[in-house]
């Protein structure tokens, strides 16, 4: 029993995992993750998980680009090479806008993304972390730190009780890596 | 979604019993998990054949320059402009599909986006090469950038619609990539875990390593719906700031304010045509009848009308302020376009847009698979000549009746087109072997709250009202999936 790292209740519906997670809750018992195949909504607040702070990193990114865009152009068409068209004034404002409004947009959407990439550790080529191969199909997984809570039978039971089709032991983290 | 049911009045967007997840996800990996059929290769073999005269035909038009089209002093732009924008507009309705419709809470998007999404980015890469190919002088095409220069430094100009609509075409596109991708990372890791070997290690490297824990999943939701509301206002300015490439000049026919709204309208309608020609198809052959369902047709067709509509009530204004404004140059453009030497390019534009699709308010017709894909591309003729209508009828006729001319495309303007429809349909084919071309994550959503199950299991619990139970029991005598004898029972 030692070797074991992980348990893994492996559920084929996302209402019987919810099931589950309430069923450990109530025993003291620490949940590491759950893997799924599709977001589920309610599971943040169950597992005590805050909000995402992503809004604010998009907002920020969004203002940066409207204030490049328009010291760009202000830079470009304004104090460094006036363009004279018929006399009009060089600082026409409304016709930054376009331009402005774009630049928001880019900054905004892949500020956003590469920060998301960022903080979930997502990028090319990163070696998969898996626990279990069906959990991006059609399995709803808990994954329950073996070394933090002794009482496998306990869990085990648990998560059968709950619904779960299959409990696993891993004695590797992660399965997916060869 | 999963916990609580949904109102029996609403269509199921999944059809079929024995739908679990590990059948969705069966299903719309079968075309990337075997091999393709004969259809497939007929398909990929025309469309590749249509992408070679593509390459022919730009690499001609790179070294003879763009005399080797048929424009003249009078008509400087046809059929490239008319391209351009046509492409454009068909990519509105991705990112309409994935973000209005998101931020409007319409679930039935779930099952059709990822194509369409496909769909935007392809047509935005034949849009972006008329681009390229119409400067004339496509290595120097880095000067419609703000760079520093050795000439002063001199600048783009600002003031140009030009130039915005550079801003606003490669901000839409990397936006639409982004989005797109980012909504395939959940899906790319489902192929990759049922894989083996080198499709396993190709998978992976594109997966990112996605595994599908709670914050990941939470901040991909958060990420989609504020890429979502980002990108309804892009979708928006885009086609308006292709409109104002026109609108912003000082020729009669092009010099009206109705352009931004009437061309995103067009937009959307020749958008969800394309969407409907592609997935028609798609649907039969793939064998997604369960997923891509006739609720799915009818609704697009529903938005082909209010679209259609809109742009036909848009046509009608424009003639009539032609008159009413007073100004005779504006009268003339627009008399002559209806009855001058390109009145068949008109009433072409007209029949395909205005009048045609009004035969979608019959149920019939609405519903009926055929007639829907014959439609969808009648629309998306009536929306190539609606530019070619806009562009060369308001230019050929300039201010000096000696320099009157027509429009005649030469073998390389022809080639051009003809080439971007096969490159279009050879990335698409292609897209369809190697990704799934439906959200399966998004899909699995609906599963416990909007397939025809589920609500088949809330008819049988017997808490439904009786007649509404009726009702949505006759609201499914238009499926073409729903086995109707299963409710006979019932």
């Amino acid at each position: 029993m030692s070797d074991i790292k992980y348990i893994l209740g492996s559920f084929g519906d996302p209402d019987e995992m919810m099931h589950g997670i309430e069923k450990l809750q109530e025993n003291n018992i620490s949940i590491y993750d759950v893997y799924t195949p599709m977001p589920i909504h309610g599971i943040e607040a169950k597992l005590g998980i805050k909000r995402s702070r992503i809004d604010i990193a998009a907002f920020c990114f969004g203002i940066t680009g409207t204030c490049c865009a328009f010291a760009l152009i202000y830079f470009c068409a304004v104090i460094d090479w006036r363009v004279n068209i018929g006399g009009k004034p060089s600082f026409a404002l409304p016709d930054f806008i376009p331009i402005m409004f774009e630049l928001t947009v880019l900054f905004c959407a892949f500020g956003m993304v590469l920060t998301y990439y960022a903080s979930t550790h997502l990028f090319p080529g990163r070696a998969p972390r898996v626990m279990d191969l069906r959990a991006t199909d059609d399995r709803f997984v808990i994954a329950v730190d073996a070394k933090d809570n002794v009482a496998h039978t306990v869990i085990d039971g648990l998560l059968k009780d709950a619904g779960a089709l299959e409990v696993k032991y891993n004695e590797r983290k992660y399965i997916s890596y060869e | 979604m999963s916990g609580h049911n949904e109102s029996i009045l609403r269509e199921p967007l999944i059809t079929g019993d024995n739908i679990t997840y590990a059948k969705i996800t069966d299903d719309i990996l079968m075309p990337v998990e075997n091999k393709p059929n004969k259809a497939w290769w007929i398909g990929f073999t025309f469309a590749s054949l249509g992408a070679l005269l593509w390459v022919v035909a730009v690499s001609y038009t790179f070294w003879n320059g763009i005399g080797s089209w048929g424009l003249n002093k009078t008509v400087g732009w046809a059929w490239d402009i008319t391209g351009f924008v046509w492409w454009v507009g068909i990519g509105h309705a991705g990112t309409l599909i994935s973000a209005v419709l998101l931020l409007f809470r319409q679930n039935w998007r779930n099952s059709i986006n990822r194509s369409a999404e496909a769909m935007t980015i392809f047509a935005v890469i034949c849009a972006a090469t008329y681009v390229v190919s119409h400067m004339g002088r496509p290595w120097l095409a880095y000067w419609v950038l703000p760079l520093p220069n050795q000439f002063g430094s001199l600048w783009v100009n600002f003031n140009s619609p030009l130039v915005w609509d550079m801003f606003a075409i490669s901000t839409y596109f990397s936006v639409s990539l982004l989005f797109w991708y980012t909504g395939l990372l959940p899906d790319i890791a489902t192929i990759r875990d049922r894989a083996v070997g080198t499709r396993r290690k190709i998978y992976s490297i594109f997966s990112f390593g996605w595994s599908g824990s709670v914050k990941t999943w939470q901040r991909f939701e958060a990420v989609s719906l504020i890429l979502a509301g980002i990108s309804t206002p892009l979708v928006l300015s885009v086609h308006t700031i292709v409109s104002m490439d026109f609108a912003t000049s000082v020729i009669p026919g092009w010099h009206t304010t109705i352009f931004p709204p009437y061309f995103v309208a067009g937009a959307i309608f020749s958008g969800f045509a394309m969407v409907l020609t592609l997935l028609l198809v798609a649907r039969k052959v793939l064998g997604l009848e369960n997923y891509i369902t006739m609720f799915h047709i009818e609704s697009m067709n529903k938005i082909i009308i209010l679209t259609g509509s809109i742009v036909g009530v848009a046509y009608l204004t424009e003639f009539f302020i032609a008159w009413y404004s007073g100004s005779e140059y504006e009268s003339y453009a627009f008399v002559n376009r209806s009855t001058g030497p390109y009145w068949w390019a008109y009433w072409m534009m007209m029949t395909c847009n205005v009048i045609s699709p009004q035969l979608l308010w019959f149920k019939k017709i609405r519903l009926s698979i055929k007639a829907t894909w014959i439609l969808s591309i009648v629309v998306n003729v009536g929306m190539w000549f609606e530019r070619f209508v806009i562009i060369v009828t308001s230019l050929h006729r300039d201010y000096i009746p000696s320099s009157w001319a027509m429009f005649y495309p030469t073998w390389v303007d022809i080639s051009v087109f003809v080439g971007s429809i096969g490159l279009f349909f050879t990335l698409f084919l292609l897209f369809l072997r190697v990704l799934p071309s439906i959200a399966i994550a998004e899909v699995k959503l609906l599963l416990k709250s909007a397939s025809e199950q589920a609500k088949m299991k809330q008819i049988k619990e017997g808490h439904e009202n009786k007649e509404y139970v009726a009702e949505y029991i006759e609201s499914l005598e238009k499926f073409d999936s729903v086995k109707q004898e299963d409710y006979a029972k019932i």
